[in-house]
């Protein structure tokens, strides 16, 4: 059978709180906050980041396969994971397809990468999930949704983490959260009637399906990550199953994070592996138009395989808190303020295809005459004018110290009016390079902070989103700054 | 290699009022320039034989000469140049090129700039070489990259830093309330100065030039032939130009302080004029104050003020209109805006004229100017233009 080698995840930097979303609209608020994903942020870029999370301390040649799933893909025609998987850095001749449409994607892709291992047509695949959906401002959605991502490398590779033993699918018709093509907003049925014939009914089959064939009890699972649109919804399967809420359910992360659609059971099962030993058996079970319920069995203590990995856990120790309820709104493109000043340059898909090693995959061009590395390739090389003589180097995984900045008021979006511009001295061999820096508060940057890379979408011209790398304050050490205050 | 020294005069310059010159276009502004040098050189527009027109923010398609020839009903060979902020410096070096040669007599140097038709304020944002790799990028943005890395390796608290560039701006806009085709002409004080709404921290509204619309404009003929035309012309000593290799956000090891481009094009101008000390031998500069710390690092940069001291020649008063090096005479960018093209030959124009004796109003003639340098430096920034004009042959 095929295994889970490595995981990882993302939690965008800022956080909204309940209350915040609440006051706005005099409502109750559920308690607790939401992850936002920032303006520069989509389904892409936190998948991104989710990947390279999971593929930290991994050789990116040996994957021959990205899959990717999310039910608010930033295209309707044009995939998203030959985009990830260029700005991960990983070869071209891999297969790299998207999922969507069910908030069931992820594990369905999961169940898809397993089957392509065992089957032997690929060996090391890369799956990944992200969602950023939009529910009706003032709903109960508004405040239980939140934004994030996760990735899970399949292999048959002896090092695993955990083995799948197996899988049990349902599938099942019916309007309970839904989006036609040309909706923003979840559309959703009586809660009553999408929980007790949705929800748990399918879960119930799948899950109950799932242990009755492996021959196992309720009682012999030690983590059950398990999808739920709610809390209460979570609770109400466990009893109907005879797991015991209080030990034996993953938490649900709806009080720090909310529920990231399609990314979310391989949130929770990310979350569950945090915590794990050898011998442990992992449920996984997710929802959405039917349901998809994994058995797995840990191979690894969870000492020894959390190594660089920032995961649910540290992401989630990493945040900021949005400043208003209204930045949320324009953030997600709800609320339309004041445009900025207009760009002058829009990008050209030509050019853009171009210039994808520099820009997407972030490579520099290393002379082979001399060793000096330069952002962007340069194909004469600045130094010692060595012409087409250089390898590329990858620098989106190198951290960086700030060398010099500035903080633009001109640039900005309105919603987001200081752009800091930076130039970075690469670890690798003092490389410069020039970008703006995201997930920051402007008046903290100096001279000398260090940094690491963030791919964002940077702005939206000609008709396409444009992406490209930007610098973010290394996200543990804002931790680190937090813990010393 | 032959140096240009004494071999072009400019027997005519003409310049604009600048600002937001609403009612008027960029075919207008080639009117008013001209016309101006035509009468200053005391020429007829069909003594013109070429001409080198600079214009900088036309569309991407390109516009040849077509606002030069259209307005002005040149038939002449004409030649569109365009090199960032040193275009102005750009058309007037060829010309000289032009002259020099031997190939033309009387040739016109134009350079035409039209901000205020854009509909924003500044020069726009994502103006970098790629779309991507430069997105958001403003010019203020840019030369405020200086500004932080100077305060910090010569360790000015922000607050020092800001008093030190900021009393650049005091100054400019003192020399420019004395001049008439200026945009700006209040003066203004640190307070204000250190008040003012940040644009790209650490340069707030008052350490950024203005943006405006203008023209200037020269007309040349061989030195030996100057004296013909009028009495008191002005002599080309030296033209200097330097284009860095690199867009410094992403040069190797550049430090933002030591402008190769900077050092090299006034170091070529200099020898050419024959300037040992430029401190001492210049009696006027008229250098490129995009921004105030633009200002501080060509002191620095042109042998004005020694390397980390500039702050000390500023708070000494030494670049002001009674120091040892007046600069900015007219108020700079800072007062007259930075219509791109224009700038370089407006800058002459001041030097053109105070060598002259001939600055518009008493107070703010400089006594005794023989040898004055003009100056453009822009891009990325990446390119610098140098002019040296002197009073006298030989």
């Amino acid at each position: 059978m095929s295994k889970i080698v490595s995981y990882g995840a993302y939690v965008p930097l800022w956080r909204l709180s309940r209350d915040t979303i609440a006051a706005a609209w005099g409502r109750p608020s559920l308690g607790g906050e939401r992850s936002v994903a920032n303006n520069d942020e989509d389904t892409v870029t936190m998948a991104v980041e989710a990947v390279l999370d999971c593929l930290s301390g991994i050789d990116r040649t040996t994957i021959d396969g990205l899959y990717f799933a999310s039910t608010t893909a930033p295209f309707r025609e044009k995939q998203c994971a030959d985009l990830i998987a260029a700005a991960t850095d990983l070869k071209a001749e891999i297969i790299t397809t998207d999922f969507g449409n069910s908030l069931r994607a992820g594990t369905i892709a999961l169940r898809a990468a397993l089957d392509a291992v065992n089957s032997g047509s690929a060996q090391n695949i890369v799956v990944t999930a992200a969602d950023c959906r939009i529910a009706y401002p003032r709903s109960d959605y508004e405040q239980i949704f939140g934004d994030a991502a996760a990735a899970l490398l399949v292999s048959k590779n002896t090092k695993a983490i955990a083995e799948v033993k197996a899988c049990y699918s349902i599938s099942n018709e019916m309007y309970d959260v839904w989006r036609l093509d040309k909706d923003t907003y979840v559309q959703s049925w009586e809660d009553r009637f999408i929980i007790e014939h949705g929800y748990l009914e399918n879960m119930t089959k799948a899950i109950s399906g799932l242990l009755g064939r492996e021959n196992l009890s309720a009682k012999s699972i030690t983590k059950a990550a398990i999808y739920a649109p709610t809390v209460r919804a979570q609770q109400q399967l466990a009893r109907r199953l005879g797991l015991d809420p209080k030990t034996q359910l993953q938490d649900l992360l709806s009080n720090d994070l909310g529920t990231c659609g399609c990314a979310h059971a391989l949130l929770l099962l990310v979350a569950a592996l945090e915590e794990t030993k050898r011998g442990d058996k992992i449920l996984l079970a997710s929802y959405g138009d039917g349901s998809d319920a994994l058995l797995l069995e840990v191979t690894a203590n969870s000492s020894q395989i959390k190594n660089s990995k920032r995961a649910v856990k540290g992401y989630l120790a990493s945040k900021k808190t949005l400043p208003s309820y209204e930045r949320y709104l324009s953030y997600r493109g709800l609320l339309e303020p004041q445009p900025g000043e207009p760009f002058r340059l829009f990008p050209s898909a030509s050019v853009s295809w171009r210039e994808r090693n520099s820009s997407i995959r972030l490579h520099g061009s290393k002379c082979k005459n001399c060793g000096l590395v330069t952002y962007p390739i340069q194909r004469v090389c600045y130094g010692c004018l060595a012409k087409d003589n250089y390898d590329e180097v990858r620098l989106s995984d190198k951290k960086g110290k700030i060398y010099t900045f500035s903080l633009d008021n001109l640039a900005g979006r309105s919603d987001d009016p200081v752009i800091p511009q930076i130039v970075i001295e690469s670890e690798l061999q003092n490389a410069r390079i020039y970008c703006m820096m995201t997930d920051c508060e402007p008046n903290e940057i100096s001279i000398g902070m260090p940094v690491e890379l963030t791919f964002r979408r940077i702005y939206e011209g000609a008709g396409m989103y444009n992406y490209f790398w930007k610098c973010r304050p290394v996200r543990e050490e804002q931790e680190m700054v937090r813990w010393k205050v | 290699m032959e140096s240009i020294r004494d071999k072009v005069a400019i027997i005519g310059m003409g310049c604009t009022k600048f600002g937001e010159r609403w009612s008027v276009g960029l075919d207008d502004l080639a009117i008013e320039a001209a016309y101006e040098a035509y009468e200053d050189a005391n020429i007829e527009p069909k003594d013109i034989q070429a001409c080198w027109f600079g214009t900088v923010t036309a569309p991407m398609i390109g516009i040849g000469a077509t606002h030069a020839a259209n307005p002005l009903k040149l038939r002449v060979p004409m030649t569109r140049v365009e090199n960032w902020c040193a275009t102005g410096h750009g058309a007037l070096r060829n010309a000289c090129f032009g002259i020099a040669s031997g190939m033309y007599d009387i040739v016109l140097a134009l350079g035409i700039e039209k901000l205020k038709d854009t509909g924003f304020p500044g020069l726009g944002t994502g103006r970098g070489m790629g779309p991507v790799l430069e997105a958001r990028r403003t010019s203020p943005g840019t030369f405020a990259l200086i500004a932080t890395r100077y305060f910090y390796t010569y360790g000015l608290t922000p607050e020092e830093g800001k008093a030190t560039i900021g009393k650049i701006a005091v100054k400019n806009h003192y020399n420019g309330s004395m001049s008439p085709k200026a945009h700006f002409r209040n003066k203004i004080t640190l307070e204000q100065v250190l008040n003012a709404p940040i644009i790209a921290w650490p340069l707030g509204l008052f350490d950024c030039c203005g943006n405006s619309d203008g023209a200037a404009a020269a007309i040349l003929v061989p030195a030996r032939e100057a004296k013909r035309f009028k009495d008191n012309p002005v002599y080309i000593k030296g033209l200097g130009l330097s284009f860095d290799p690199l867009l410094p956000h992403t040069r190797p090891e550049f430090d933002w302080l030591n402008w190769d481009c900077l050092v090299s094009s006034s170091h070529q101008a200099y020898e050419q004029a024959g300037i040992e000390n430029p401190r001492h031998e210049l009696d006027l500069a008229e250098v490129h104050d995009c921004f105030t710390i633009t200002e501080l690092i060509i002191y620095e940069n042109f042998g004005f003020s020694a390397r980390g001291r500039a702050k000390e020649d500023i708070d000494s008063g030494f670049f002001e209109l009674p120091g040892g090096l007046p600069v900015n005479s007219d108020g700079g960018l800072k007062c007259f805006g930075h219509p791109v093209a224009a700038s370089g030959l407006r800058m002459t124009y001041e030097v053109y004229k105070q060598i002259q004796g001939k600055a518009q109003l008493p107070e703010r003639q400089l006594k005794d100017v023989k040898l004055g340098l003009s100056h453009t430096f822009g891009g990325p920034p990446q390119v610098s233009a140098v002019a040296i004009l002197g009073k006298e042959l030989g």
